[in-house]
């Protein structure tokens, strides 16, 4: 981690992991989708709605694993001055949101023909709005300031308040017994939902973080090379000395 | 899987207003985020270059971002 | 302990000397509930049914109104930069200045409760249980309100800013505030509710002044 506090040397990577990620993206996307859409079969009480899960659980997996990379990496940029971990943070907040916005929205049309309402105050559905708001707010402080760097700082303490809902995203499930369907993958004993439906769900995961790299290492390489940018307009303000 | 015609698989058992919009979305959100940031980058890379161009005396800063 | 004190017999001081500050606070405080009936119809059954929900949207609000400026007017006229140099660990200001904010907001609002229960026609059974929510939710609000209103200072739009990042926060409270009331009307006990809103005030006590401390730094950098 910490070779990759230097931007430079960063960047030399993610050139070449970039496309890389964009082609396991595709691959995993095409297969998640094949299973998900076509080769699986419809469940015996919800029909083909149940193929809304194959995203909606995998967004609500990613929604969750953006925030913490996202408070983690703000954390660490806080912390230790790392400037690779501050651009991390930041680029992971809009997807972070994406993934939520998709769950939230693949959520309520699961739950308009299966429960009858396009959407409940139910403990986990209120805690991932929530959720939604933390990103948003998150993203709106950082903007908030003139000075970038004072931007970061103040996010990364929001963004590492925040991470208190993670868990009661998680667990509320378990916590309250009401309307939203307790865990049947990740738990103890292990996943309790049938094979040929967790061969598209585990897929569209993957191929989701698969995304999530390209995606950040893209985001990630623009926030840094805006950086030099900047760096050199100023030197360019001030002629060169 | 035997649905027999596309024209079943489209209608999802009926549920194809639920079904459809859910991966439309998804995809809509996800492609434009991924469409937002190759644009940025793009840009910014552009902006380096034309910067580099017109200040030949500098040389790569090794670290400063 | 004397440092602590002075603080937030400083802070009360500014605050009732401009009088207005808390004043405004019981006064929007009444007069969004009292827009209810308005809105809603009068009702009696109807008010009582929303009383709960609307009185606590109310102290919300009403607690929000007075955050921006927790640290805002120390900050833009220095006395911030004394008070972090002074003895006084800068959480333990933070806490003080959040002893003061509530002694200003939460506490008239439990005042002025009473009266907004008759106005909203709230079922008797819910008075108490009201009340000992509020009390046990107010100063977790102003807990979690010194975070934002530390991260704000010299941002831009500060104040809808701060609204943004701390309602979300505040939406936990609100939850089992009210349903606490609303448990209790029902015929059920509140003591889940009342507990977990205790939980989350012992929860907001020693981190609220830590990340509230930190943000102020940054600020003050």
């Amino acid at each position: 981690m910490l070779r990759y506090a230097n931007p430079n040397r960063f960047m030399r990577l993610a050139r070449v992991l970039t496309p890389w990620s964009a082609g396991l993206a595709v691959l995993l996307t095409a297969a998640g989708l094949w299973f998900a859409l076509v080769d699986s079969p419809p469940d015996y009480q919800q029909g083909e709605t149940v193929r809304i899960m194959y995203v909606h659980v995998p967004a609500a997996w990613m929604s969750l694993f953006c925030y913490v990379v996202m408070a983690v990496s703000a954390g660490v940029g806080v912390i230790w001055k790392h400037p690779v971990a501050d651009v991390a943070a930041k680029a992971s907040a809009p997807v972070g949101a994406a993934f939520t916005v998709i769950t939230l929205i693949s959520g309520a049309f699961w739950g308009k023909p299966m429960w009858g309402a396009w959407w409940v105050w139910d403990a986990r559905l209120t805690a991932e709005l929530v959720l939604l708001f933390l990103y948003l707010g998150y993203i709106a402080l950082i903007h908030a300031f003139d000075d970038p760097a004072r931007g970061l700082k103040a996010g990364a303490v929001l963004a590492l308040v925040g991470v208190i809902n993670v868990p009661i995203i998680k667990f509320s499930v378990d916590w309250w017994n009401t309307l939203h369907q307790p865990a049947s993958v990740v738990k103890m004993g292990g996943p309790s939902i049938d094979g040929s439906m967790l061969v598209p769900l585990l897929l569209m995961a993957l191929a989701f973080k698969a995304y999530y790299i390209y995606v950040l290492l893209v985001k990630m390489r623009a926030e840094i090379t805006a950086g030099k940018v900047r760096a050199l307009r100023l030197r360019q303000v001030h002629g060169t000395a | 899987m035997e649905t027999a015609s596309l024209g079943e698989w489209l209608d999802m058992g009926g549920y194809a207003s639920y079904v459809w919009p859910v991966y439309g979305i998804a995809l809509a959100v996800l492609v434009g985020v991924l469409v937002h940031g190759l644009r940025a980058l793009r840009g910014e890379q552009t902006a380096l270059d034309g910067l580099r161009r017109d200040l030949p005396s500098e040389r790569e800063s090794n670290g400063e971002a | 302990m004397n440092r602590f004190l002075a603080i937030v017999r400083r802070d009360l001081r500014l605050a009732l000397r401009q009088g207005s500050d808390s004043m405004m606070v019981v006064m929007f405080f009444v007069l969004t509930c009292i827009l209810f009936p308005f809105g809603v119809g009068p009702e009696p059954n109807i008010l009582a049914r929303i009383a709960p929900g609307v009185i606590w949207v109310a102290a919300l609000l009403a607690s929000m109104l007075s955050l921006e400026r927790l640290f805002l007017t120390d900050y833009e006229d220095g006395a911030l930069e004394l008070l972090a140099t002074a003895p006084l660990p800068l959480e333990f200001v933070a806490m003080a200045k959040i002893v003061a904010h509530w002694l200003t907001t939460g506490l008239p609002l439990l005042i002025a409760t009473p009266l907004l229960a008759i106005l909203l026609n709230l079922h008797p059974d819910g008075f108490w249980v009201l009340v000992a929510a509020l009390l046990l939710g107010t100063p977790t609000l102003s807990l979690i309100g010194a975070i934002g209103a530390a991260l704000i200072l010299g941002a831009r739009r500060g104040g809808v800013l701060l609204s943004l990042l701390v309602l979300p926060l505040y939406i936990p409270v609100l939850i089992f505030g009210v349903g606490a009331v609303d448990a209790v009307i029902g015929g059920f006990p509140a003591n889940t509710h009342l507990l977990i809103l205790a939980g989350m005030l012992v929860v907001a006590l020693p981190l609220a002044p830590f990340a509230a401390a930190a943000a102020l730094r940054q600020a003050l950098e």
